[in-house]
């Protein structure tokens, strides 16, 4: 099996997560954008963990879901609390962190 | 040799006016009532003491005796020892400070009745007499330094007693600005010699000041007399004196005629083992005495205040007494003697304007006096007493002591000796002229009185001291030759009176001063008593009086020469801080502070410009590792 169909999957599920970040507006698709970059570069670990034969690389895909998970968990609560005060989801409209 | 007896306790002499003074001014209007008596008695007590001290002094050998007091300053090499001189020279002084202090609180009792701050005018003479007797008992440049600070203040604070009045603030403020640039004279003196000699006690500093070098010396000289001319109203520093007199007239008297301005006198006579090592230095003084005594008698002769002419007739006596101890040896005595003399009469001259002005409701203009004489007999007969002392009348004092300088110029016997001397018999008949036209104007002729003023004699506890002064004025002067030879007296001092050889039979000197002053009263008669006065002072006169009146420009020079370019450089420098240390700072503040307000654009607050950032950022950082490790 040839590794670089991995990685030019994990390439391309990345870049769709960073122009997601990057043109979305609605705070829950940019994160879930988020999560596909992470998950992106967890195919990567894997990918190269299998090809050299250690487990280094399984272990920290590991370490990045548990983050992940505990992110999403704080993430959401953010987004939640800002829909609440402001009734809007858009990542537009929180934009009083300036000079 | 230490001081035993009465001599150890000399130190009361300061403290009994320095109580006084505190006493007055910390007592506050409790002291009203009787404060005027308290600081009269204080003064009196002094002279007193001083008298007892002299007469102590008179027994010893040697004739001086040291009174240590405490250690006023001792730190690394400055060791300064504050003690207390008591030799001939300082005795002379102390008892013409307290005597002829004395009779001016008894007189002030009499001006200043009426005042409500009469309380505070006493406590300001004690404190004046205090710190003279601090300035001519110290045993020290550092004693005698701070005793000449403490009585620029007391002339400060008694020139301007009225200072509601903006004249007597503004002559205040000029007195002290032209005595501090004398006085910066005398630091700068007292610094070399610490620096130079590493003490600053007259026995230290008079003992080892021949090891200088010359230049040193001559430096020390000049620096001294710099000091000297600011405190003595001396040219160029004359021009406070005759302002001086918007102070009360017992003030004018005591301060301002009789003791403090002569204090450039002492100074210098006490530095004689310092100026016999630099001919300079009493070069530049004789100079000094000359000019001054000239620009005094000439300024004299032109005002209508009878106050200024008083005091520029100080400013001219003074000159004489700088002219004779200019001369050295020859001429101390002589010069110290002139200061006594003119101690009573010109004290006795101003305690009678202060009685004319009394008695005209506070009037100082000449002009509006006239025929005072029948109005104002006693004041007119001890006024007339100081005026032909003054001028020289034969027999009275001035006429002893202003021939003995003019003698000693003579005997220099060179062509300057024949210069000094002809001036200073030229401002003899000058002094004839402006004295004889003040009584004119002032005691006879018609009243050319304002309206509603009506002349009356001063009350005895006024009268009382001018006669005294009177009587001063007419001995004192015979007394200084004869009986109690001032030459003797002083020997310890300056040395033993050398028997001089005379350029000028002194008989011939005593006629033609004479021939001369009688000249100068005629010449006042014909242009004074012989016509009506003009009530105002006539416009349309020549140059030279225009130049009299304005004082010879003194202030003139003084404002353009040094007041305007001082207003020009503060301006100057405002305006540098304003706009050149200020705007360099502010500029900066400024251009930090729009630079990074327009960084801060940069900041949107939309969460997707800062995400693209840091994905250029890694895409940046990522491109660089790869060419780093590729290439």
């Amino acid at each position: 099996m040839n590794l670089s169909y991995y990685l030019v999957l994990a390439a391309i599920l990345f870049t769709i997560g960073a122009v997601g970040v990057l043109v979305r507006r609605n705070a829950i698709v940019v994160f879930m954008c988020i999560e596909l970059m992470l998950n992106a570069v967890n195919l990567t670990l894997i990918t190269f963990a299998r090809s050299t034969g250690t487990v280094d690389g399984q272990i920290i895909a590991l370490f990045v879901m548990v983050v992940a998970a505990a992110e999403v968990v704080v993430g959401l609560a953010i987004i939640m609390s800002i829909y609440r005060t402001r009734r809007s989801a858009s990542v537009d409209d929180a934009n009083l962190l300036k000079y | 040799m230490p001081a035993e007896g009465l001599l150890a306790a000399s130190w009361l002499l300061i403290a009994l006016p320095l109580a006084g003074a505190a006493v007055l001014l910390l007592g506050g209007r409790r002291t009203d009532r009787w404060g005027h008596l308290l600081g009269t008695a204080t003064v009196v007590a002094a002279f007193l003491l001083a008298v007892a001290c002299t007469v102590q002094l008179a027994g010893l050998d040697g004739r001086a005796a040291d009174v240590e007091l405490f250690t006023f300053i001792a730190t690394g090499e400055l060791d300064v020892t504050a003690g207390l001189l008591y030799d001939p020279l300082s005795a002379v002084f102390v008892l013409l400070i307290t005597g002829v202090g004395s009779l001016i609180h008894v007189f002030s009792i009499g001006y200043m009745a009426h005042d409500p701050a009469r309380r505070r005018f006493f406590a300001y003479l004690n404190l004046f007499v205090a710190a003279m007797l601090l300035l001519v008992l110290g045993n020290s440049f550092v004693a005698l330094y701070v005793g000449w600070e403490g009585v620029g203040l007391a002339s400060y604070l008694l020139i301007a007693f009225w200072y509601t009045r903006p004249a007597a603030a503004t002559a205040a403020k000029k007195a002290f600005i032209m005595n501090r640039i004398g006085d910066v004279g005398l630091a700068l003196a007292i610094f070399v010699m610490f620096a130079q000699l590493g003490t600053t006690s007259y026995a230290g500093v008079f003992g080892s000041v021949g090891t200088l070098a010359g230049g040193t010396i001559t430096a020390i000289g000049l620096l001294l007399l710099l000091g000297a001319c600011g405190k003595s109203g001396q040219f160029p520093l004359q021009a406070w004196l005759p302002d001086a007199m918007e102070g009360p007239t017992p003030v004018s008297a005591l301060i301002h005629a009789a003791t403090m301005v002569t204090a450039g006198v002492y100074l210098i006579a006490r530095s004689a083992p310092i100026y016999d090592l630099t001919p300079t230095a009493r070069a530049v003084i004789l100079a000094v005495g000359a000019v001054t005594l000239l620009i005094g008698a000439i300024a004299g002769c032109a005002f209508d205040d009878i106050k200024k002419v008083l005091a520029y007739s100080t400013v001219s006596q003074i000159g004489y007494m700088f002219l004779a101890v200019g001369l050295g040896p020859a001429g101390y005595v002589a010069g110290l003697a002139h200061l006594l003399a003119h101690g009573f009469f010109k004290a006795g001259l101003f305690l009678g304007a202060g009685s004319v002005m009394h008695a005209m409701d506070d009037s100082v203009d000449m002009r509006r006096f006239g025929g005072l004489a029948k109005k104002l007999p006693i004041t007119f007969v001890t006024f007339g007493l100081g005026y032909l002392a003054l001028i020289g009348f034969p027999f009275l004092s001035g006429y002893f002591t202003k021939d003995a300088i003019i003698e000693a110029a003579l005997d220099r016997g060179d062509v300057w000796g024949w210069v000094l001397g002809g001036v200073a018999v030229l401002g003899a008949g000058l002094t004839a002229f402006y004295m004889t036209r003040l009584m004119l104007m002032t005691f006879f002729g018609r009243p050319r009185w304002d309206d509603g003023v009506h002349p009356h004699e001063a009350p005895t506890v006024m009268t009382a001291p001018m006669i005294v002064l009177a009587v001063g004025s007419v001995a004192a002067g015979a007394l200084l030759v004869s009986v109690f030879p001032l030459a003797d007296w002083l020997a310890p001092v300056f040395g033993e009176p050398a028997e001089a050889a005379h350029v000028v039979a002194p008989a011939l000197v005593g006629l033609v001063v004479t021939v001369v002053m009688v000249l100068g009263v005629l010449t006042a008669w014909l242009f004074v008593g012989r016509r009506e006065v003009p009530v105002t002072a006539p416009v349309r006169v020549s140059p030279v009086t225009r130049a009299a009146r304005n004082a010879l420009y003194a202030d003139t020079v003084n404002e353009s020469l040094f007041m305007r370019p001082g207003q020009w450089l503060t301006r100057a420098l405002v305006w540098f801080d304003n706009r050149g240390v200020d705007g360099a700072v502010n500029g900066l503040a400024a251009g930090l502070g729009g630079s990074s307000s327009r960084l801060g654009r940069a900041q949107t607050g939309f969460v997707r410009t800062y995400a693209l950032g840091m994905l250029g950022g890694v895409v940046m950082v990522a491109g660089a590792l790869l060419a780093v490790t590729a290439g």
